[in-house]
């Protein structure tokens, strides 16, 4: 699934906010997951929260800055572990590397533990196109495979799909009887899957962490599969964005602490997976190969524009997304790319470029809170702020803007210049609006842009006079009190 | 205007005054914005303090200003002065004036809206409501997620109106189950917003700024906004 239908978001986000199975899904989850972060936290002083947030964002900062140097600490470690790393440009690049190593060991399966980087790449159609079937072992994302789909949530994959509908799922594709039960369906997916971990002949990952020092990859799973994924097959790959990067190893416990607590709540994940090359002679198990694809697609355009490389400090905790009065009315499937929620607004745009992406900057009140619950302190907001200045800024083909809109700020800005327009446009609306207002409000406003509004609010007319005006003519003079 | 005068403050509206400019800041027209902002600033231009009467306003001349006008060091140390002498009301009259009870009466249950750049760009939120407990026979009844958004966002409100709709209508479902009467807010674009729904849906409640809450008490002269009959 590559980078498309972002453009969509207008039509997507009111056909979402229209959708009642949608609606019920967002209720149930995303209060949970707001309410787990907010308990999770209750162990921390906040100030003792800030600073953790504080040096993570910091090392990010200047990991990213020096990232050149850590992608190559990471490719003499690996290599010095036994394993081999590759970059890619692109996603196209990334899938030949998979292909051409699944093929070398003549690979006919490949099990899959959950990656939001193999999404981007669209590597599940890439693997089918070339006879490899691929099979992906996280539960969520097992379901939106059968299903089809992109992962609706970065962390929770599957959130959309009520029970019955994973039976059906399950129905259709592994011929097992419906059931509501839920221990029943994950029992169902259990043995779905536990046949294909022991056939399997590549596993594939993604990657939380790359620790540089020790050439280390580090996996945060609930489910086993990741641990499965990684050391039952003769092969391990593992696909990593090259922001994912950290220097040392001691690193990772401040990660680690903040990840799971901004995610879902959690102290510490059921599953955590230092994984440094493959099997050595002295080990009883764990794949013969090991290699490590570190993939750019687009990270580069965040990397070397200073204004955007913060938000490649993203651990992809999906706590913005939670927070967000906007991800929690639409969605993620609104959002058109396999990001979604205010980091997605982000990082789509920039990855994809603004033109396949340009409404997504104006995604979002700025209400700040992303800003708030983010573990690096990445300044959402601001980011989104400076794509709307660009998107403005750009080519026709790049504007999210429509003509009217623009005609729209040209007279908000000539209006607001001087006193004296502002009265005559006031005097203008005063004059329009009466035939439209009815008790002092405005049920309709037959206007381009501005109509929206009436759709499910109301207007204020203007007042009769103007607070300058009641101020010159009655309160001036009136002195104190 | 009346509170602060209420509170010994000799009070000027600068006549020429129009808009801070974050209409266009926010939708990403810089250049308009800048040029709307540096009228603001002419015109209040000199030491006396600068009190704002919402929060994201507040925050534009307070905060983005300083953004706005990063590239230019004369304008920078011009915003930078602005920005220090200007406080959003409830600021203003709590850690300037130090007054939280300004002699306001109101008979009522009231919740409060946190609006979202007040909160989270200024960090004012004890403020208000130490006003509002301030107000003889007022009762301030939190509403569940009072700091969460109420779906305005400036153009966001007319760009994709369904989401915006939607993101108020759990708003008023909060403020419905606080069971006050009176929804208050510092911010003129959540409570134009609120007020709207509240009006359409024909719902009971009304959303009032806290100045008119300060404001009444018997004998003050206080616009009611319409309370239209359902």
């Amino acid at each position: 699934m590559t980078l498309v239908k972002s453009s969509q978001f207008r039509k997507a986000s009111a056909a979402a906010v229209r959708s009642p199975k949608i609606q019920i899904a967002l209720d149930r989850v995303m209060d949970h997951f707001v309410e787990a972060r907010a308990h999770a936290l209750e162990e921390f002083p906040p100030e003792s929260w800030e600073q953790m947030r504080e040096r993570a964002s910091a090392i990010k900062a200047q990991t990213l800055e020096n990232l050149d140097y850590y992608l190559d600490l990471v490719d003499r470690n690996v290599q010095r572990n036994g394993g081999q790393v590759h970059f890619a440009a692109d996603a196209a690049e990334a899938n030949r590397i998979v292909v051409d190593i699944a093929k070398s060991v003549g690979a006919k399966q490949a099990i899959k533990s959950k990656s939001m980087v193999s999404e981007e790449m669209g590597l599940n159609q890439v693997l089918e196109r070339e006879g490899i079937e691929p099979v992906e072992t996280d539960l969520g994302e097992y379901i939106i495979q059968l299903a089809h789909e992109t992962p609706f949530h970065i962390i929770a994959p599957a959130m959309h799909k009520s029970r019955e509908e994973v039976s059906d799922l399950f129905h259709d594709w592994l011929k097992t009887a419906p059931t509501d039960d839920i221990r029943q369906l994950c029992m169902i997916a259990r043995s779905a899957l536990r046949e294909k971990f022991a056939t399997a002949d590549i596993g594939i990952t993604g990657a939380n962490f790359v620790v540089a020092e020790t050439g280390t990859v580090v996996l945060v799973t609930n489910e086993g599969n990741g641990r499965m994924t990684t050391s039952v097959p003769r092969v391990h790959v593992a696909i990593s964005g090259i922001e994912k990067v950290i220097p040392a190893i001691e690193d990772v416990a401040l990660f680690l602490r903040l990840l799971p607590r901004s995610a879902t709540g959690q102290r510490i994940t059921s599953y955590n997976s230092f994984i440094s090359g493959p099997r050595a002679p002295s080990d009883e198990d764990g794949p013969e190969e090991f290699h490590l694809i570190l993939v750019d697609n687009g990270r580069l355009n965040l990397l070397k524009d200073p204004e955007f490389r913060e938000a490649l400090k993203c651990i992809r905790c999906g706590a913005c997304l939670n927070t967000c009065p906007v991800y929690r009315k639409v969605g993620g499937h609104a959002y058109g790319g396999v990001y979604s929620g205010p980091i997605g607004a982000v990082v789509t745009p920039m990855m994809a470029g603004i033109k396949d992406a340009k409404d997504l900057p104006h995604a979002s009140t700025l209400c700040g809170s992303c800003r708030d619950v983010c573990p690096v302190k990445i300044d959402i907001p601001k980011l989104l702020l400076r794509l709307r200045q660009r998107e403005v800024g750009g080519s026709a083909s790049e504007r999210s803007s429509t003509w009217t809109e623009r005609l729209l700020m040209r007279r908000w800005r000539s209006t607001v210049l001087t006193r004296a327009a502002l009265e005559r446009s006031a005097s203008l609306g005063r004059f329009l609006q009466g035939p439209i207002t009815r008790r002092n409000r405005i049920r309709k406003l037959p206007v381009p842009v501005l109509g929206g509004w009436t759709k499910a609010r109301d207007f204020p007319p203007l007042a009769p006079k103007s607070f300058a005006t009641i101020w010159r003519d009655e309160l001036a003079g009136d002195g104190r009190g | 205007m009346k509170v602060l005068r209420r509170a010994g403050v000799d009070v000027t509206f600068p006549a020429d005054q129009t808009c801070c400019g974050q209409v266009g800041y926010n939708g990403g027209f810089e250049q308009e914005a800048r040029e709307v902002a540096l009228h603001f600033m002419d015109v209040f231009d000199g030491d006396e303090p600068v009190v704002v009467p919402s929060g994201s306003c507040a925050s534009m001349i307070k905060i983005f200003y300083l953004d706005l006008f990063a590239d230019d060091p004369v304008l920078l140390e011009r915003a930078q002065r602005l920005s220090e002498r200007t406080h959003e009301f409830s600021d203003f009259l709590v850690n300037v004036l130090e007054v939280e009870n300004v002699g306001a009466a109101f008979g009522g249950t009231v919740t409060y809206h946190d609006a979202c750049h007040l909160l989270r760009e200024l960090h004012i939120s004890a403020e208000p409501r130490a006003l509002i407990e301030g107000v003889s026979g007022a009762e301030l009844a939190e509403m569940t997620d009072s700091d969460r958004c109420c779906g305005f966002g400036g153009l966001f409100s007319v760009k994709f109106p369904e989401v915006s709709a939607a993101i108020l209508g759990e708003k008023l479902e909060n403020i419905e189950a606080s069971g006050a009467e009176v929804v208050v807010a510092n911010d003129c674009g959540c409570l134009m917003h609120m007020r709207g729904a509240l009006s359409r849906k024909g719902m009971r409640q009304r959303a009032m700024h806290i100045a008119e809450l300060l404001a009444s008490q018997s004998g003050l002269a206080v616009g009611q906004p319409e309370r239209p009959e359902a």
